[in-house]
């Protein structure tokens, strides 16, 4: 499997361990969304630092994949991309809109954290 | 000077391997950061072109080296029916029969240099290059070696 997916609590953690062929990139959505559902997941972080290159389609399946897991409830942040990935999609301008984007992984906690907080309503 | 490195493209796995090959010659030939990563993504867009659009097709990588300069010639070929107005599709606004665009103007802002010709006949072919500036040191080290020759 070239994605892991772990469970944490409300959350799901998904890394990426290699480059992703897009049939791999559909997948990945697919088993993603399905979990939100099972494990009744309120936010989902995305950890791409695997990824040496983030081109258009795998820019559009991002934004799919969150909003996807929006629809089923969970908020998304993306973790990881390397500064030369963020140096070819500013040149290439993809847009990623409406991507919540964060450093690392205790970072992006701390933003589902704030997010999902009052949604929860345990007030942390 | 190394030789020319050929990736057929059947599917959308042969892009992880597209990107792969153009990452690997470019840090060989010696390009600084971040340059590898925008040749790797702009032959990632184009080899998705050939998948999507055609089918099949072929991506020759080609180191090059000038006087004062040197770099990679990537020519992407298939044998499709052709982009119907290549001009339209180099706009970003463009958009292809499956509207998503064909990510045209992005590869092209990622290279130095970017042309397309395409017709019903012979398919459509890019071909990107992509230069890297020789500093002063390695030119002379290399008169220096031709000299001792």
């Amino acid at each position: 499997m070239s994605v892991a997916i772990l469970r944490q609590g409300d959350y799901l953690i998904a890394s990426i361990q290699s480059d992703l062929s897009d049939s791999e990139v559909m997948d990945f959505r697919q088993e993603l969304t399905e979990l939100v559902g099972k494990h009744r997941a309120r936010g989902i972080v995305i950890d791409v630092a695997a990824l040496d290159v983030i081109d258009s389609f795998v820019a559009r399946s991002l934004r799919s994949i969150v909003l996807s897991a929006k629809l089923r409830g969970a908020e998304t942040v993306i973790v990881g991309i390397q500064p030369d990935v963020a140096i070819a999609m500013v040149h290439f301008r993809l847009n990623l809109q409406p991507l919540r984007v964060a450093l690392d992984l205790d970072e992006a906690r701390a933003l589902l954290d704030s997010s999902t907080r009052g949604d929860v309503g345990d007030g942390g | 000077m190394e030789d020319e490195v050929r990736v057929r493209i059947d599917g959308d796995a042969d892009l992880v391997s597209a990107r792969a090959e153009a990452r690997a010659m470019a840090e060989r030939l010696g390009f600084p950061r971040p340059d590898p990563t925008l040749i790797a993504t702009a032959i990632s867009e184009i080899a998705r072109n050939i998948v999507v659009h055609v089918g099949c097709g072929e991506i020759v990588l080609t180191p090059f080296k000038e006087d004062d300069r040197c770099g990679l010639v990537v020519i992407a070929h298939d044998d499709g029916p052709g982009i119907r107005n290549v001009e339209a599709a180099l706009r970003d606004a463009y958009t292809g029969r499956s509207g998503l665009g064909l990510g045209l103007p992005g590869a092209r802002r990622l290279m130095d240099e970017f042309d397309v010709t395409s017709d019903a006949d012979n398919g459509t072919t890019v071909t990107m290059k992509k230069w890297r500036r020789r500093d002063e040191l390695e030119f002379r080290r290399e008169q220096r070696g031709r000299g001792d020759e």
